[in-house]
């Protein structure tokens, strides 16, 4: 699986400190072109960090990122955004709330030059299931799970080969959030999208991964693929008892 | 058993600028001091329903109810003078957050005594001290440290504990709590659903346990309410839950994945135009 060369993500010994604090304390992974892979853990545990750091949205401090075979720098390129793009949380907070569908859409094509921009708009509407009916809607008059199909549409529009998601359905409901995982399934299938993923919820990431880390207090505990977590067949103590605990609530008798 | 309360046909009605909006349409249930789950999505009425029992629904709302009946009395027809000596009294209601719940300005401490004094006659000494029992009995290792610790000092799952014991240090018969444990982390949200099962058992409190999470509510709860659009779809013992009757209560369980099952795509809702009537 260590085939560097055909690493879409290589992540060695990265630190990140806010302040004082050692959010990350060296976590290394290594994710291959067209995996999926997850970060698993509690709150505080750095899984986000560790998203955030790639997207260059948190201070590292130590340690090398490379996407597609390049080392990243302190600072992050518009051609990295090209290749890398992120879906945030809460779809609530991510889109602006007086822009219109179409101008969230509209924003990157231009950052980045694009051509053919009607199209694009209309394609990537389409693509997550909405469609040209909702194009000049704003989003506080869409549902949750509709504005986080839009967040997917602004991230796909720059047609990146890497996808960063930050607890993507964590504020959907579960009918939602079956949706919206089937439909980043279905892009990943289509579009040979890697990801990188992050979910508090241990059953969202072995439905949507290949392989997947455990982390705590900003370092790894255990890698393993999704079969081993499905077999229980985990070392650590820490990743049992998060098994356990999504198994939910089991009165002592 | 007899039925600590009584909802019969309960409707609340909030008028908007488009027009009046049914946010709960008819649902009854009775509940002895038994755990009740209520299930649904956002937008279901499981919430307005349980703050409708509380009194805590918005005042250009209407309710109206064939009967809302709390041990004998009739809630709707109550002074609010009455209906605000229950609350906090004799039924309580745990929120989700306790981030947003408590009062950021004041110490843990102070806003249990605050709830103790304002519903019994106690000095500051006695009160003190049953808060801080009330601190340990929700599990809190150090209390006294804790009594004087401001919420943004606690992790969230101690101030859901802090939360806890605020609520029940009245001794409450009801208890309303609406998503407790959402915002926890899972591991936490067991000990803190471990610690509201011990108390409502060792108490004799009736719950009513609002939650959009079907499977948790199972492990959990006696008998289940499934909402959807503002009514009851199915009510189902706990346990019998794999065996629900109504397509929507059966999308719901249906819909999320699972460790040991492995399936692709997952099964979706299909939502009937029927289902909301």
């Amino acid at each position: 699986m260590n085939n560097l060369q055909n690493a879409a993500l290589n992540v060695e010994n990265v630190e990140v400190k806010f302040e004082r604090f050692r959010a990350l304390r060296g976590v290394s992974l290594n994710v291959q072109q067209g995996e999926s892979f997850g970060l698993v853990g509690e709150s505080g545990s750095g899984k986000s960090t560790l998203l955030r750091a790639i997207a260059g949205l948190a201070p590292v401090t130590g340690g090398t990122i490379t996407v597609n075979g390049k080392t990243l720098g302190s600072s992050r390129t518009k051609a990295f955004y090209r290749e890398v793009q992120m879906v945030f949380q809460d779809p609530y907070g991510s889109l602006h709330p007086r822009q219109t569908v179409d101008r969230l859409l509209l924003e990157p094509l231009v950052v980045h030059g694009f051509a053919n921009i009607e199209k694009r708009i209309l394609r990537a509407l389409d693509e997550v299931g909405l469609g040209s009916s909702f194009r000049f809607r704003y989003s506080h008059q869409l549902s949750g799970g509709q504005r986080q199909r839009v967040a997917i549409a602004r991230a796909l529009i720059l047609e990146p080969s890497i996808l960063l998601l930050d607890e993507p359905t964590s504020a959907l409901d579960a009918s939602v959030q079956a949706e919206v995982l089937n439909l980043l399934e279905q892009i990943r299938r289509d579009r040979k999208l890697t990801f990188l993923m992050v979910s508090h919820d241990l059953a969202v990431v072995t439905h949507m991964c290949d392989r997947l880390m455990v982390m705590q207090n900003g370092a790894e505990v255990e890698c393993l693929t999704a079969t081993e977590l499905a077999r229980h067949a985990v070392q650590q103590d820490y990743t049992r008892n998060l098994l356990v605990a999504s198994e939910g609530f089991v009165r002592p008798s | 058993m007899s039925a600590l309360l009584t909802v019969k046909d309960l409707r609340v009605q909030f008028p908007t600028r488009t027009g009046v909006v049914d946010a709960v349409r008819g649902v009854s249930f009775t509940l002895g001091r038994e755990r009740l789950g209520i299930v649904g999505e956002s937008g279901s009425g499981k919430s307005q329903t349980g703050r409708a029992i509380m009194g805590l629904t918005p005042p250009h709302a209407t309710i109206t109810a064939d009967t809302l009946n709390f041990d004998g009395m009739d809630l709707l027809d109550i002074s609010a003078k009455e209906r605000r000596n229950l609350r906090g009294n004799r039924i309580a209601m745990i929120l989700q957050d306790p981030k947003y719940s408590l009062n950021p300005v004041m110490s843990i401490g102070r806003q249990i005594v605050e709830t103790l004094r304002t519903h019994e006659k106690v000095s500051k000494a006695e009160a003190r001290k049953r808060a801080i029992d009330m601190l340990a009995a929700v599990q809190i290792r150090d209390p006294e440290r804790v009594f004087n610790l401001y919420p943004h000092e606690v992790s969230g799952g101690m101030g859901q504990r802090a939360m806890i014991a605020m609520m029940l240090i009245t001794g409450p018969e009801l208890l309303i709590a609406d998503e407790p444990t959402s915002a926890l982390d899972v591991t936490v949200q067991l000990d803190v659903l471990r610690i509201l099962d011990d108390l409502v058992r060792d108490r004799g409190m009736g719950l009513i346990f609002i939650s959009h999470d079907l499977r948790l509510v199972s492990s959990f709860c006696d008998r289940v309410i499934v909402m959807y659009a503002g009514r009851v779809v199915e009510e189902i013992a706990a346990t019998d839950l794999q065996n629900a009757k109504h397509p929507y209560t059966r999308g719901l369980m249906n819909c999320m994945p699972q460790i040991s099952n492995d399936r692709h795509p997952l099964p979706v809702l299909d939502r009937k135009p029927e289902w909301a009537l």
